[in-house]
C-alpha cells in the first residue's frame, strides 16, 4: 500500500495528464493496433523521412507546446492567462513574411533578421500586456482582451489587406523537415525550446521569483523581489514563445493568413496548461506538464480525425473530454475518492481485524 | 458621526462613479458624431438601428455582468447563442410551432447553465475551463446540427419576425419626401424588459445582493451566512436562461441560424461589461452601465464606418484603442480612490 502511495506522490500533478495519454494510447490500440506504427517515406525533395500518427501528432502539437511553456510562466507569475496568444502570432508571423518579401532574395541571413524582427514585434506586444497587467494591475485576460480584438486586424494592416505567400527551401527546412534529419524541425525546436528553458530555471532564479511572486505578491516583494518585473518579464518570454510558433505556422504553409493562422489556439494553450495540473490562480508550475497537455491535446484531435469525425465537429467530442478530465482533476471529486478508498480500507481492515480474532 | 462624513464626501461608490464615466463618454461621444459627421446620426432612427442589430449583445451582455458580479467568467455565451438559433431554425423548418420553439430556446440555455454552474460552484473547477468546454461543446453541436446556413421558413415566425413597432412622431422625413416612422423590432422590447428585470435582480432582490457579496468576499458572505456554492450556481442558471433569450432574440433579426452566428460574440460581450465598469474580479458593477457600455461599443464600430475608414482593419483596431483607454482610465480611477481611502 504505501509503495502505491509514494507513486502517487511522485506523479502527483502529472497524473491526470499521464492518465490521459494512457487511456488515449490503449484506446487507439485497441481501435487499431497499426495506428501508432511509423514508417520511413521520401517526401518532394526526396528526404527520408517519418511518417505516420505519431508523428504527426508530435509535429502538429509542436507550436501548441511552445506557446504552452510561456503560458504557464505567465500564469504562474500573473494568477492569470494571456488570450492574444493567436493574435499575437498573427502579428509575428505577418512581419516575419513582410521581411522576407522586402528582400529580393531569401537567404539564411535574411530569414534570421526577419526571425529577429519577428520576435522584436511579439516582445513589444508582450510587453504592452506585460504593462498593462503588471503597472496598471490589470486582471491579465481583460488586458489581453485588447490585442485579441484589434491583434488580427494588425496582422492584416502589416500586410496591406493581402495574404502574401514566400517560397523558400530554408522556410521549408524550419517548417518541416532539414535534409538529411528524418525528424520533423518543429520538433527538434519543441526540444530545444524546453532544453532552453531548463537551462533557465537551473541557472537562475527565475523560477522561484516567479512562484513566489504568483503565490504572495506582497510577501515577495517584501522580500525585495521586484514583482512587476518578474510579471513583465513573463510577457515577454511569452512574446518570444509566440514569435516562434508564428513563424513555424507561417513556414508551415509558406503563406500568412492573419484569419486562419494558429486560430483559437489560446483556448487550447490554456487548456493544456490546466491539464497539465498547473493551478490556473498561479504559484507552482511544472512546464512539462505543460507540454505533456499540448500533446494530450494533439493526440485527442489526431484521433477525433482518425475516427472520420469532421473537423467541424471535433470541438463538440474535445469539449466532453475536456470536462471528464477536469472533473477528474476537481479538488472535491479527489476528496470524495480519497474519503471513499479510505472508507474501504478501513473496513478491509477492521474484516480482517476480526477475522484474526476469529481464527485466534 | 465620523461615518456620515466619510459617506458625504465620497458620494459614489466604485460601481456608481465607473458607471457615470462610461455614460458621460457616451453622450459626449454620440454628441460629437452628431456635430461632425452629421448624417444618420441627426435622425433617432441611428439610436433605433443600434438597438435592432444589438439585441441579442445587450441580453448576453447583462448575462455576463450577473456572472463576472459574482466573480465567474462565462465565455460559452456566444456559442450558446448560436447553438440556439441553429436549433430553433431546424425546430421551426421541421414544422413546429412558436410557442415551442421558444420553450427549446430557453430549455438549451437553461441546461447550459444548469449543468456548468453544477461544475463551477460545486465541483470547484475553474470557471474560465468549464465555460470554455461549453463553449467548444456548443459551436461543435451547432455544426453537427448543420454545417450549411439554413433559412426560417416557417410562415408564423416569419411574420413575427418582420412585425415592428412603430413610432411616427420620433420618426424623419426622407430626400424624396416621404415620412418614415422610427422603427424598433420586438426584439428591443425584450432586451429593455431583460435589462430592467436584471436591474431590479440587483437592485431590489437578496438574491442579486448576494452576487456582489460572494464576488466582493467569498469568506465575508459565507460568514454572513450566504449560500456561496448556491449562489454561484445560480448566477450561472441565469446567465444560460438570458442566452437562451438571446439566441431566440438574434433569430428575430437575421431569421437564419449559421455556423458562425455570433462569433466573438463573448469577447465583444465582455468587453461591453467592462466598459460598463463592470470588474472581471467581482463584486463592482451594474447592468445600466453594462447596457450602455455596449451602445458606446457599437457606436464607435458604427462612428468608424460612416467617418470613411473603409478598411476591413480599422473597426476592430478602434475598438481596442477604445477598449485600451476604458480599461487604463478604470485602473487609474480605482487606483486614485484607494490612495485617498487609505490616507
Amino acid at each position: 500500500m504505501s509503495k502505491k502511495r509514494s507513486i502517487g506522490q511522485i506523479l502527483g500533478p502529472l497524473a491526470i495528464p499521464l492518465i490521459a495519454i494512457g487511456i488515449l494510447v490503449i484506446f487507439n490500440l485497441i481501435r487499431d493496433p497499426e495506428f501508432f506504427s511509423i514508417v520511413i517515406k521520401h517526401n518532394n525533395d526526396g528526404n527520408a523521412v517519418l511518417a505516420g500518427n505519431l508523428i504527426s501528432i508530435v509535429n502538429g502539437a509542436s507550436e501548441l507546446a511552445i506557446l504552452a511553456m510561456g503560458m504557464t510562466i505567465v500564469t504562474a507569475a500573473c494568477g492569470g492567462q494571456d488570450i492574444s496568444v493567436g493574435a499575437a502570432a498573427a502579428i509575428a508571423g505577418s512581419m516575419f513574411v513582410k521581411v522576407l518579401k522586402s528582400v529580393q532574395e531569401i537567404t539564411g541571413v535574411t530569414v534570421v533578421l526577419a526571425f529577429l524582427a519577428a520576435c522584436v514585434i511579439a516582445m513589444i506586444f508582450g510587453a504592452f500586456n506585460g504593462t498593462l497587467v503588471a503597472v496598471f494591475k490589470i486582471q491579465p485576460m481583460i488586458a489581453t482582451l485588447i490585442l485579441y480584438t484589434c491583434g488580427r486586424s494588425i496582422a492584416y494592416w502589416i500586410n496591406g489587406g493581402a495574404t502574401p505567400s514566400v517560397e523558400s527551401s530554408i522556410l521549408n527546412a524550419w517548417g518541416s523537415f532539414i535534409p538529411g534529419i528524418p525528424i520533423p524541425t518543429p520538433v527538434l525546436i519543441v526540444i530545444l525550446m524546453a532544453i532552453i528553458f531548463g537551462l533557465l530555471f537551473k541557472f537562475t532564479s527565475l523560477r522561484l521569483f516567479t512562484q513566489s511572486v504568483g503565490i504572495n505578491e506582497s510577501a515577495a516583494k517584501l522580500n525585495g523581489i521586484n514583482a512587476t518585473w518578474i510579471k513583465l518579464l513573463s510577457f515577454i518570454i511569452l512574446g518570444v514563445c509566440v514569435a516562434v510558433a508564428g513563424t513555424i505556422g507561417v513556414s508551415r504553409l509558406g503563406l500568412i493568413n492573419h484569419e486562419t493562422l494558429l486560430l483559437d489556439v489560446e483556448m487550447d494553450t490554456i487548456l493544456a496548461v490546466a491539464i497539465g495540473g498547473n493551478s490556473l490562480g498561479g504559484g507552482r508550475f511544472r512546464l512539462s506538464g505543460s507540454i505533456i497537455g499540448a500533446y494530450v491535446i494533439q493526440m485527442l484531435t489526431i484521433t477525433l480525425y482518425a475516427m472520420k469525425v469532421p473537423s467541424t465537429d471535433v470541438k463538440a467530442y474535445k469539449a466532453i473530454v475536456i470536462v471528464i478530465l477536469v472533473v477528474i482533476g476537481s479538488p472535491v471529486v479527489k476528496k470524495k475518492f480519497s474519503k471513499f478508498v479510505g472508507d474501504l480500507r478501513r473496513k478491509r481492515a477492521a474484516r480482517s481485524e476480526n477475522s484474526e480474532k476469529g481464527a485466534a | 458621526m465620523e461615518d456620515f462624513k466619510i459617506k458625504k464626501r465620497e458620494p459614489f461608490s466604485d460601481t456608481k462613479l465607473l458607471m457615470t464615466i462610461t455614460i458621460c463618454i457616451f453622450f459626449g461621444m454620440y454628441i460629437l458624431a452628431m456635430i461632425f459627421l452629421k448624417g444618420g446620426f441627426l435622425h433617432f432612427q441611428q439610436i433605433g438601428d443600434l438597438l435592432n442589430d444589438n439585441t441579442s449583445l445587450i441580453i448576453v451582455a447583462c448575462a455576463l455582468t450577473i456572472v463576472m458580479i459574482g466573480g465567474g467568467i462565462d465565455i460559452s455565451v456566444g456559442a450558446v447563442t448560436s447553438l440556439v438559433v441553429m436549433s430553433c431554425v431546424m425546430y421551426l423548418n421541421s414544422g413546429g410551432n412558436i410557442f415551442v420553439s421558444i420553450l427549446l430556446a430557453l430549455g438549451i440555455g437553461l441546461a447550459f447553465g444548469v449543468v456548468q454552474g453544477f461544475l463551477i460552484s460545486y465541483l470547484e473547477i475553474q470557471p474560465f475551463i468549464v465555460t470554455l468546454a461549453g463553449m467548444f461543446f456548443a459551436r461543435g453541436m451547432t455544426t453537427i446540427l448543420s454545417d450549411n446556413p439554413q433559412k426560417v421558413e416557417h410562415e408564423g415566425f416569419k411574420e413575427l419576425m418582420s412585425s415592428r413597432i412603430e413610432i411616427p412622431w420620433l420618426g424623419y422625413t426622407a430626400n424624396n419626401g416621404n415620412k418614415i416612422p422610427f422603427r424598433l423590432e420586438i426584439g428591443v422590447i425584450v432586451a429593455i424588459l431583460c435589462v430592467i428585470a436584471v436591474f431590479f435582480l440587483l437592485r431590489k432582490f437578496r438574491l442579486g445582493r448576494n452576487f456582489y457579496a460572494i464576488g466582493g468576499n467569498q469568506t465575508s458572505a459565507m460568514m454572513l451566512g450566504i449560500n456561496v456554492k448556491r449562489t454561484r450556481f445560480l448566477s450561472y442558471v441565469i446567465s444560460g436562461l438570458l442566452c437562451g433569450i438571446a439566441g431566440y432574440c438574434f433569430m428575430m433579426h437575421t431569421g437564419a441560424g449559421n455556423a458562425t452566428n455570433a462569433a466573438g460574440m463573448e469577447m465583444n460581450a465582455i468587453a461591453s461589461a467592462i466598459i460598463g465598469g463592470t470588474l472581471l474580479t467581482g463584486g463592482v458593477g451594474s447592468v445600466i452601465g453594462t447596457f450602455f457600455g455596449t451602445m458606446t461599443l457599437t457606436t464607435i464600430k458604427k462612428i468608424v464606418v460612416s467617418s470613411g475608414l473603409n478598411d476591413p482593419w480599422w473597426q476592430s483596431i478602434t475598438t481596442g484603442g477604445m477598449l485600451c483607454f476604458f480599461i487604463i482610465l478604470q485602473s487609474v480611477v480605482l487606483k486614485r480612490r484607494q490612495k485617498k481611502r487609505v490616507l
